[in-house]
């Protein structure tokens, strides 16, 4: 089983110069980028009247998916916290407006004002704590409140999250829901492993007609695997390449230091037992030949 | 950064209580061309916060902008074309955003505001 990005690092830590740059010249992640960005676009259901839009794409990265609104005449405004996601995004020239923030610190963003949000594989780092102060039940309720006040009356929002487990799918519905969001989890192709794809489409406002959970692709499709087999080879949207062990990443093992050892003997000796002395060999390395 | 984000942006430290508009401070200024959409801008026009917008503008070095503008001066091209200019081709490259109720400095490099917060503001 190969591991996620969010359990190998914080994403300002893990989103590197140099993952950032791998992430971006790899053409089949921005392929699939694109299009799950162009099917949250969908999700969104933005009103047909030509007039674009002023639209937050959330963990917006190297700006893949802000391209794909760009194309389609919208304004944006791109919220990351991986400062080198964002430089990939300035020299690509992404075309929306980039900000450096942490959405688990809420957004500041004036209420009523954004036509539409999209994330695309990002909502599921909130669950992680990176950090001694964090809390993912306090940083999934400031991130959807902030969410909810900044969208205009009947605005949607829609995540492409992958959820790790069912658990982390409910932790996140439930804040949503609870900061006054309707909606739900709309999954394309539940029958296929690879091209599972999970969206939450949440509708700012009171439950209503219009804020009824959209209907999901290749739903009805009895073998998914099958007929798509040729397509999936193109298609997948497994991000492996991300989840890949990196070869040069050392194990981080924990090592005791000479700081712990001195703790456990000053522990030792208040209970009475013979210990060595503290010298210049304490808790020193042993030569290879031993 | 452009004049647009600037007016969308507001300060979200824990206990101010209007953190909008967000101060100022400019290094460098950059003019971009990007299409000319009045549908674009006829929609924004009701969310903007026109006179944010016009005090951001002013001290970005473009004074151009009417005083006063109402729903009706949409009507005029020359204000479109003006509003246009100051809402989407002006960048804040390097300099800093100001909470105006606790000082605090949001820096803005290469066009990227850090509106990261530190531990003790959440």
């Amino acid at each position: 089983m190969t591991s996620r990005p969010e359990l190998q690092a914080p994403p300002e830590v893990f989103y590197n110069d140099e993952e950032a740059r791998k992430y971006t010249s790899s053409s089949r992640i921005i392929d699939i980028q694109a299009q799950l960005s162009q099917r949250a676009l969908e999700l969104l259901a933005l009103p047909d009247d030509g007039v674009p839009k002023l639209l937050l794409d959330i963990g917006c990265g190297s700006g893949l998916s802000g391209e794909t609104l760009t194309e389609n005449g919208h304004q944006w405004i791109g919220w990351d916290i991986s400062p080198s996601m964002l430089n990939v995004a300035l020299e690509r020239e992404a075309g929306g407006d980039l900000v450096l923030g942490d959405m688990g610190q809420g957004l500041g963003v004036r209420p009523g004002v954004i036509d539409g949000a999209i994330s695309i594989s990002a909502v599921q780092w909130l669950c992680n704590a990176d950090k001694s102060c964090h809390e993912p039940r306090k940083r999934l309720k400031a991130f959807f409140e902030s969410l909810y006040r900044c969208l205009a009356r009947g605005a949607r929002a829609v995540f492409q999250v992958y959820p790790e487990n069912l658990a982390q799918r409910e932790l996140i519905l439930g804040y949503a829901m609870r900061s006054g969001f309707a909606g739900g989890v709309v999954v394309d192709f539940p029958h296929s492993t690879k091209r599972r794809k999970e969206y939450l489409v949440l509708t700012c406002g009171p439950p209503s007609l219009s804020s009824a959970t959209p209907k999901a692709e290749g739903e009805d499709e009895e073998s998914c695997s099958d007929e798509g087999s040729e397509d999936e080879e193109n298609q997948t949207v497994s991000i492996s390449d991300r989840h890949r062990p990196r070869k040069k990443q050392k194990l981080n093992k924990k090592v005791k230091g000479r700081e712990w050892v001195l703790r456990k003997k000053e522990q030792k000796r208040r209970k009475g037992n013979a210990v060595p002395l503290d010298t210049k060999y304490t808790a020193r390395k042993r030569k290879a030949r031993f | 950064m452009r004049l647009l984000t600037h007016n969308m942006l507001s300060s979200n430290i824990k206990g101010v209580t209007n953190g909008f508009p967000l101060r100022i401070e400019v290094e460098k200024v950059v003019e971009k061309q990007v299409d000319f959409n009045p549908n674009f801008l006829k929609n924004m026009f009701s969310k903007i916060d026109y006179k944010a917008l016009l005090e951001a503008s002013r001290i970005m070095g473009y004074a151009e902008l009417p005083d006063h503008a109402d729903p009706s001066s949409l009507e005029s091209d020359d204000f479109l074309r003006r509003f246009h200019h100051a809402l989407l081709q002006l960048h804040l490259e390097e300099g800093s955003l100001v909470c105006p109720e606790t000082g605090r400095k949001f820096p803005v490099n290469k066009g990227i505001p850090n509106m990261l917060l530190h531990e003790d503001e959440v």
